[in-house]
């Protein structure tokens, strides 16, 4: 799976941008759906149909897994007479994680980001007080132009029971969607496996999918924080000791027969996990929470440090143990009781 | 190879001049309705008015497989609505969508359907302390006056005074956005291609939150969206030799195309459609800086289960004031484009992605 892991996330995939990441998953996924189209916002739908094991009550649930391909990035606003590349985000970019960051765009160019002085050396200045250095020398011979798209490059890290990389945030949601797809095997429920687009700048693949979709009930696989480093406090969620299941975020609140399905699906298969509850972020599942009348929704999350950076630390048997518990909830029928 | 721009001459400065001199304040856009339709309904057979006040009309064209393809324009303005009687023709007011404030006292204002005149009252210069110069006024310091005899009700909505004049290559209005968006959709129905069915969208209350366009996409289910606005251009002079790095898009370049802004990331087959069309047709053309602002295509995208979109819009200097200016050679380069790029449009433009 490290491989898997690291394909994906040393592929370029900024919001809006999606063509390649789509492409990798789409290969990987081959095979072991039923079918596979890509949607109007270019959300890969990849859909598992049951295998004829009724459920007692309604048939067939009808299940979306939302994972989104897209990650953060930046895009340019004006190239200088110099040759310098300025630019604005893609989704939430944080300033103090760029000084000295490498970028790669979509058309292969490499750059390093440099700063503007500030007052105090040790300030970092805003997004629009930092440029792109591509190595130009005025902007006829700069390779990038305004509303070209890069995104953070940074090789895959492997530290053993620990792996850390760009874009995390979240490959690792798709990586633990396509391994429960590869494991998943015969199924009651009508299974959607969302790639979603869009994420990082508003959820909007995730809502048009879902409305596509209409699910019963669905879950999103993302990333969530950490509060396991040198000086965090408030937040319990810690690497090493399982999934979390979402009770809320900043988005949404899970619909608690969700939470109470996945813990009883995780007690029964002593899967390991955690309960979360974030102050600071969403995901996917807020947006298909409200589509049409509504869905009850919760999410799998996998603990992960450094989140927005461009080396985001899960660990794997976090990773594996989601991998478990998502073919545990997807294997047997619901009862959300 | 070079192709040619299609689809007559574009709108005319008189039809222009019509629609920047109504006035239709998000929420109250009759008078601008009322043009669309004089204009449009003799001739267009399927035309419908909707529960908001949207103008959808559908033109469908001939043989082959054809995309449906919506193009959306906001008939809507910013302005005001006055919110309580100070006696002796004074009101208060609150604001209807992002207008200036900075910039708005002194200015002359119509105020009613019946387009009452008045001005908008602040505390005279001369009784300003050093102090109260620092600082913009505060919205709950004007008002607008419209003298003992003018007759208004709380309720009532308005703008600036119409201003319309041709300035040599420029013209200067309020509400050019987006009367020229409006005036070039009115044009691109009039010369309706046959290979695209043309679902037109004059929206209602873009100003407010893009809430015409979201109830237009639901009703039409486009196979894409394109969205005829105006933006801004931040493109004066610097001083002291700096580089302007935050012009958004510049007078004189042409029409500013969409890679994203506030409310959507534009899809990059459209983006590179509308690119590759005018340089064919050697229709010049800019892009617009990335983020920021917003369109109808941030809820036509979202609508349903989803649609791709593009902005097109025309560059224009002092957005959501009394008077903003636009030439008038990027007015028509847009007609131009989009007018090409209709008649360019085939099944094929969304096959870009696996």
């Amino acid at each position: 799976m490290k491989q898997l892991l690291q394909r994906l996330t040393e592929t370029f995939g900024p919001s809006g941008h999606e063509d390649a990441i789509r492409d990798l998953i789409r290969k990987e996924v081959r095979g072991l759906a039923d079918e596979i189209r890509t949607d109007a916002l270019g959300n890969l739908v990849v859909r598992k149909r049951p295998s004829g094991e009724r459920h007692p009550k309604d048939g067939p649930r009808k299940i979306m897994l939302a994972a989104h391909m897209d990650e953060i990035g930046l895009a340019v606003t004006h190239v200088d007479n110099k040759g310098f590349v300025h630019f604005t985000s893609v989704g939430w970019v944080y300033p103090p994680n760029l000084p000295g960051s490498r970028v790669r765009f979509m058309n292969g160019t490499a750059g390093v980001i440099g700063l503007e002085p500030t007052d105090h050396a040790s300030d970092v200045p805003p997004l629009d007080r930092m440029f792109i250095d591509v190595g130009a020398t005025s902007s006829r011979d700069c390779p990038v132009k305004t509303g070209d798209v890069a995104g953070f490059e940074r090789p895959f890290l492997d530290l053993g029971k620990r792996v850390a990389a760009k874009s995390m945030d979240d490959r690792i949601g798709c990586a633990v969607a396509i391994e429960a797809l590869r494991k998943l095997g015969r199924t009651p429920n009508d299974i959607y496996f969302v790639f979603t687009t869009q994420e990082e700048v508003g959820t909007r693949g995730a809502q048009t999918s879902a409305y596509g979709i209409d699910p019963d009930l669905g879950f999103s696989i993302d990333v969530t924080g950490w509060g396991d480093t040198p000086g965090m406090r408030n937040f319990e969620i810690a690497l090493g000791k399982g999934p979390a299941i979402k009770i809320r975020d900043a988005g949404m609140l899970s619909d608690p027969r969700i939470v109470k399905w996945m813990e009883r699906t995780a007690k029964k298969n002593r899967i390991a996990y955690q309960r979360e509850v974030l102050t600071d972020g969403t995901t996917d599942a807020r947006a298909m929470q409200l589509v049409r009348a509504g869905v009850p929704v919760g999410c799998v999350s996998i603990p992960c440090r450094y989140v927005h950076t461009a080396s985001e630390m899960v660990d794997m048997g976090d990773v594996e143990n989601a991998v478990k518990l998502v073919v545990a909830l997807l294997r047997a029928p619901v009862n959300l009781g | 190879m070079p192709i040619s721009r299609r689809g007559g001459a574009g709108p005319s400065l008189t039809l222009l001049r019509r629609l920047c001199s109504a006035v239709a304040v998000a929420g109250d856009e009759g008078q601008v309705r009322k043009i669309v339709l004089d204009e449009l309904e003799p001739a267009a057979t399927d035309v419908k008015v909707d529960a908001l006040g949207n103008v959808l009309i559908t033109r469908k064209g001939k043989g082959g497989r054809r995309l449906k393809v919506m193009v959306d324009a906001h008939m809507d303005e910013v302005g005001f609505m006055l919110v309580a009687d100070s006696g002796d023709g004074l009101y208060e007011f609150a604001t209807v969508g992002n207008l200036d404030a900075r910039g708005i006292a002194g200015k002359p204002v119509v105020v009613g359907r019946k387009h009452t005149p008045g001005v908008v009252g602040a505390k005279a210069i001369h009784l300003m302390s050093a102090d109260d110069l620092k600082r913009p006024i505060a919205m709950e310091a004007l008002r607008i006056d419209l003298g003992p005899g003018g007759k208004a009700e709380v309720g009532d909505r308005g703008t600036f005074a119409p201003n319309f004049r041709r300035a040599g290559p420029s013209v200067m209005s309020k509400s050019l956005d987006d009367r020229l968006g409006v005036s070039i959709l009115i044009e691109l129905l009039k010369h309706a291609p046959a290979n695209v069915d043309l679902l037109a969208a004059f929206t209602v209350q873009e100003e407010i939150g893009l809430r015409g366009a979201k109830v237009a996409a639901s009703y039409f289910k486009p196979d894409l969206a394109i969205v005829v606005d105006a933006t801004a251009a931040h493109d004066l002079p610097m001083q002291r030799d700096a580089e302007n790095h935050f012009y958004n898009s510049k007078l004189g370049l042409g029409p500013a195309i969409y890679v994203s802004n506030g409310t959507a990331i534009d899809d990059p087959r459209l983006v590179r459609f509308l690119i590759e069309t005018a340089a064919r047709a050697r229709i010049p053309c800019q892009v617009r800086q990335p983020g920021g602002g917003g369109t109808d295509a941030g809820a036509i995208q979202r609508a349903l289960d989803g649609v791709p979109v593009v902005s097109v819009s025309v560059p224009h200097r002092y957005p959501h004031t009394a008077m903003s200016i636009a030439r008038l050679e990027d007015w028509h380069n847009t007609y131009a484009l989009l007018s090409t790029a209709l008649r360019r449009i085939t099944p094929d433009i969304l096959r870009g992605r696996t």
